[in-house]
């Protein structure tokens, strides 16, 4: 295998690393762009399921080419320019909101080896391209020239603003737990003789909750969707939006959703680490806690009602931020102890 | 001309062009959006100096924090770019004297030998990371500057909020803290009564 | 002590907790949904469809025209135009019911004296062009010639509350 892409790689000389590049980026949008079809599969039957309904069923055997029927749809739809938007910027606004959701990918591990760009500064990077994604929002909010989506997007921007800082101690905590930020020695950090015990879901519990927390308010998704607010605003920052550039949206929005998760479940519980020392670490135990921690997204959205805005800011500012704060400081004294034993 | 000269020009181009976008265009957002290309691109080349932590921190607090907010102020603001344009003319003269000083003393100063060093930037092992290096220098050699600069920051927060802030008497306002402490059995009282009896007496 | 436990209560997110877990079991629940084509609900007889003209079982139609229906439609989905027949009876030349209008309330039915506009069971029928769902007279003489056996059946299990 090794010897077939040496000679390759002399083959193509000068242009080796471009197509390399590109190829690795293939292998891993496409897989994922996958994964966020059959997410929204998978949370039509949950919610359904929660619901006692069965959800969709009649395309294909269990629904399953429920999505791509949807894909279909959205794809022959007409994408409507409104006459008073800014064109250019209505049409960048999608791929803006995409883009940072694929582009964190990068410095992911999904195992021990398997990792685009192993990247010291790993974390600070995913926290970058996080914080990017906000300008989708506003700008679609912005360009649409529409008061319901100008609102959205300016609530979902204040809301992204405020979660990001709790989400940011939080990830404060893990980096002082694993001393690096790379993502994999995150992981690493986590290894040890007692598998589900050392990882550092244990000792950072408060703040296992609160990144969770602030990641599904980061995603816009259920109970802090007030972006979208279907019963308040039409649909937020998106009501001008059809076709495949509404489409983007979405596919942003999923691939979020399983981008926070691989994150959860890497920073706090044990990445592709067993949780048990007799079964060996592997690729599928990290698929696992990703689908666990998915699960919990569309259970969160088959339960709670939505936030008021006053008191979801009230919770991220008044709440998290200090319970944050206080933790990092537990944790900064704790390590300092013998007792501390990640 | 190496593929990192390349990339480094690509950068350099695009900031430069996404710089001069930004007081050209005449829409605010438009401005604030090519500043925020700006900071991308200046990040970029950042990256090739090997200073990623800046290169992620400016990316992370200018684009991801401060320029979102100001994005906010900016589209909400409704300004009239006519009276913007007023006293163009009037203040150019002491515009285009600060301009023409400033070109003047970064010539000066990048353009001797003396002050400007031209070397090459130090090239590190893979391994080196910029980011354990700064935070080694800042609590360590630079710690009471560092605390000190952020006291400086926490007052500065603190006094702007002290003068935005005034409290006005007569408003109704929500408390959420004592909305969320409300119990069920604050506002729900379950009486148990006797059923009435029917009026035909069945 | 009452406040301690509150506050507990608050950050270990108990209430959150059990909604999940109401929730969670709801999940493995039976359920509810009919799947349509293949199960139906039950209907009652007095279950109100399509819409339908009878007839007397000696082949006459039972509409007089007196326009009772028409008068009493909410939607104003009926019309009639009148006229003597050539054997001196009064029948109606036109009979419309545009479809898209009516609301199904079962007012037309009440009000006919002679039963003749009734609401069938009916419910799976649709119109693939503009105006398909536009019912002129010899459509809803032929809805109610095809179901007259279910008509009839309907009608003679609700006369005893009327």
């Amino acid at each position: 295998m090794m010897e077939w892409l040496e000679s390759i790689q002399k083959m193509l000389g000068f242009a080796w690393l471009p197509i390399w590049t590109l190829l690795k980026i293939v292998a891993i949008v496409l897989p994922l762009m996958g994964a966020v079809a059959y997410l929204t599969l998978a949370e039509r039957k949950v919610i359904g399921w929660m619901q006692i309904r069965i959800g969709p069923n009649r395309v294909g055997y269990f629904g399953l080419l429920q999505p791509l029927a949807d894909g279909l749809k959205l794809l022959m739809k007409e994408i409507i320019v409104p006459s008073g938007a800014n064109k250019l910027l209505f049409i960048i606004a999608p791929i803006l909101t995409l883009m940072p959701a694929l582009a964190v990918w990068a410095v992911v591990p999904f195992n021990a080896k398997l990792v685009v760009a192993n990247v010291n500064a790993g974390l600070l990077y995913v926290l970058a391209m996080a914080s990017l994604g906000v300008y989708g929002v506003i700008i679609a909010g912005w360009a649409s020239n529409s008061k319901y989506a100008f609102l959205g997007s300016l609530r979902s921007a204040a809301q992204i603003v405020s979660y990001e800082i709790a989400m940011g101690f939080a990830l404060v905590t893990v980096l002082m737990a694993a001393q690096s930020l790379n993502l994999g020695d995150i992981v690493r950090g986590q290894q040890g003789a007692h598998g589900l015990l050392n990882w550092y879901f244990i000792p950072l519990f408060p703040m296992f909750v609160v990144y969770f927390i602030s990641g599904v308010a980061e995603t816009n998704r259920a109970p802090f969707d007030v972006a979208e607010g279907e019963s308040e605003i039409v649909a937020g920052f998106h009501v001008e939006y059809s076709g495949m550039a509404f489409a983007l949206f979405f596919l942003g929005e999923y691939a979020n959703m399983i981008l926070v998760s691989f994150l959860t479940s890497i920073m706090f519980l044990g990445g592709w680490l067993s949780p048990v020392p007799f079964l060996p670490d592997s690729i599928l135990w990290m698929f696992i806690k990703v689908a666990f921690v998915l699960f919990l997204f569309l259970w969160f959205r088959a339960t709670f009602p939505r936030y008021r805005y006053d008191q979801l800011m009230r919770l991220g500012w008044k709440v998290f931020i200090p319970i944050s704060l206080i933790w990092v400081v537990v944790v900064g004294a704790w390590m300092q102890t013998s007792y501390w034993l990640w | 001309m190496s593929f990192f000269d390349v990339v480094f020009y690509l950068f350099a181009a695009i900031t430069l062009l996404a710089a001069t976008g930004v007081i050209v265009a005449r829409n605010p957002v438009h401005a604030a959006l090519f500043l925020v290309l700006a900071f991308c691109s200046a990040a970029g080349i950042w990256m090739l100096l090997e200073a990623e932590f800046l290169a992620i921190a400016l990316v992370l607090v200018y684009v991801g924090a401060v320029m979102v907010l100001f994005l906010f102020v900016v589209m909400m603001l409704d300004i009239n770019l006519v009276k913007l344009k007023e006293g163009f003319w009037r203040w150019f003269p002491f515009g285009a004297l600060i301009a023409g000083l400033m070109v003047f003393e970064m010539v000066w100063v990048l353009g001797s030998r003396q002050t400007a060093e031209v070397s090459k930037a130090v090239v590190h092992a893979a391994n080196y990371s910029n980011t354990k290096e700064l935070g080694r220098l800042l609590y360590t050699q630079y710690v009471y500057p560092f605390e000190l600069a952020a006291v400086i920051l926490l007052v500065a927060m603190v006094a702007a909020i002290a003068l935005t802030l005034r409290r006005r008497t007569g408003v109704k306002t929500q408390q959420v803290s004592e909305q969320v402490k409300v119990r069920k059995a604050d506002r729900l009282r379950i009486v148990s009564m006797p059923s009435e009896p029917r009026a035909d007496g069945k | 002590m009452e406040k301690i436990k509150e506050f507990f209560k608050t950050f270990l997110l108990v209430e959150l907790l059990k909604g999940m877990a109401l929730t969670g079991r709801y999940m493995f629940a039976r359920k509810i949904t009919v799947q349509f084509p293949e199960e139906k609900t039950p209907q009652g007889y007095r279950f109100r469809g399509l819409h339908a003209q009878r007839r007397y079982p000696n082949g006459e139609e039972r509409c007089i025209g007196c326009k009772l229906c028409e008068a009493v439609c909410p939607a104003l989905a009926i019309k009639i135009e009148v006229a003597e027949r050539e054997d001196g009876t009064r029948r109606t030349t036109q009979y419309d019911i545009d479809l898209t209008k009516c609301i199904f309330c079962g007012f037309c039915e009440e009000s006919c004296p002679v039963d003749a506009i009734v609401e069938t069971r009916i419910f799976e029928y649709h119109g693939e062009n503009r105006g398909d769902l536009y019912y002129t007279k010899p459509m809803l003489l032929a809805v109610g010639d095809k179901h007259e056996a279910q008509i009839a059946k309907d009608r003679a299990s609700d006369a005893k509350y009327r």
